[in-house]
């Protein structure tokens, strides 16, 4: 079966593979400590592993918008942001 | 009796999983990959990088789309929910009254999109329709066609016609699940109607009417058939909201590549949205 329809990069795989990969390892962390460790954080309101996880990479995603429409198309710097606004939020959301 | 866990229960969702892989995901894959290249057919792609991106995010006709579409979402939900909680306040709650309201205000939602856009626009129209004529003969300047207001009004009272009926059978499903007990307690109180509204009928209907609201919001947020059908998106590109604007872009240009990257933004923005929609409510429900 062919999948050239789906115009595969090598840069949108590692992305694609990147985001299984997260997956995999909060199912392996979820396993481990299984509950999700629900905690009300500095929003205010409940939240799990999961909801922790959704919010880094939405925020992630915004970042980079941010960056390429206000900055330029070097994402870098918007990379590092967001891997430390990711880790901002797995510490006190 | 200590319940039994199973595992196995899992491979009952597998069918759900496979079909939303299919439905959802493998296409999102295939946006995201066509976001980064350019292509003019036969399956040949150009890497392009960010490029779409950048002049999506910065091109003034995706922002007034933007703009056009949270004003129409905004004011979808500010007539819709009210106008849904009011219609289903007055419903009937026992008696033959109770089917004939139901059935009529499923009605709409019966109706597919492309017939809902095509009626509205024969009904506006000033020359045979019955509103536009009535208007005309009434000397009120309406034409739906040249007039920016016009076709937001008619787009706006068409979505409402369409969709109040979805806002009034959930709340009504909320309404008639709250026992007599409260409302006997309200009544031995002496509480207004307002009271009894207050703290009885919305806190019950909070539920259903979050499921509304964000059904509402996403819905009105991707709108596409009717106003396509009824305005095309002008006059001008007055009602040109963002889906309509993408269809511009990905079949009436052929750009796949900026469509692409329109369509990540777009889907971006939903989830932003719906997200905190979503936390806001439910995080205030649990507070009450």
């Amino acid at each position: 079966m062919s999948f050239s329809w789906m115009a595969w990069t090598l840069p949108t795989a590692l992305f694609f593979l990147t985001i299984l990969a997260l997956l995999i390892g909060m199912s392996i962390w979820e396993y481990f400590a299984p509950g999700g460790s629900p905690r009300t954080g500095i929003l205010r309101f409940e939240t799990t592993r999961g909801d922790r996880l959704f919010i880094s990479l939405l925020g992630a995603a915004f970042i980079h918008l941010a960056w390429l429409g206000l900055i330029g198309p070097n994402l870098w710097w918007a990379l590092a942001i967001a891997v430390v606004y990711a880790i901002g939020v797995f510490r006190f959301v | 009796m200590e319940k039994t866990w199973n595992n196995k229960a899992w491979f009952l969702v597998l069918p759900v999983l496979l079909l939303v892989a299919f439905s959802a995901v493998i296409p999102l894959m295939t946006v995201v990959n066509y976001s980064v290249q350019d292509t003019f057919g036969n399956n040949e792609f150009f890497w392009a990088g960010t490029d779409w991106f950048t002049e999506i995010l910065k091109s003034a006709r995706f922002w007034e789309a933007l703009q056009r579409n949270l004003l129409f979402s905004f004011i979808i939900l500010a007539l819709e929910i009210p106008l849904g909680i009011f219609i289903a306040l007055n419903m009937p709650k026992k008696g033959i009254g109770v089917p004939i309201c139901l059935v009529l205000m499923a009605l709409p939602l019966l109706i597919p999109w492309n017939v809902v856009g095509t009626i509205w626009q024969v009904f506006g129209r000033v020359d045979i329709g019955l509103l536009g004529h009535t208007l005309e003969a009434l000397g009120v300047d309406y034409n739906y066609v040249r007039d920016p207001i016009d076709a937001w009004i008619t787009v706006i009272v068409m979505d409402v016609w369409h969709w109040t009926s979805l806002v009034v059978l959930l709340c009504y499903a909320g309404l008639v699940s709250i026992p007599d007990a409260y409302y006997q307690a309200a009544k031995i109180d002496g509480a207004s109607r307002w009271s009894v509204f207050r703290y009885i009928q919305l806190p019950k209907m909070k539920r259903v009417l979050l499921i509304a609201v964000l059904l509402r919001f996403m819905d009105s947020f991707m709108i596409y058939t009717e106003p396509f059908v009824v305005t095309g998106g002008g006059p001008g590109n007055s009602t040109t909201f963002l889906s309509i604007d993408l269809v511009k872009t990905a079949v009436g240009q052929f750009d796949l590549g900026p469509a692409a990257a329109m369509s990540i933004v777009y889907f971006l923005i939903i989830l932003l949205l719906s997200w905190i929609f979503y936390t806001v409510m439910t995080s205030s429900d649990a507070d009450t």
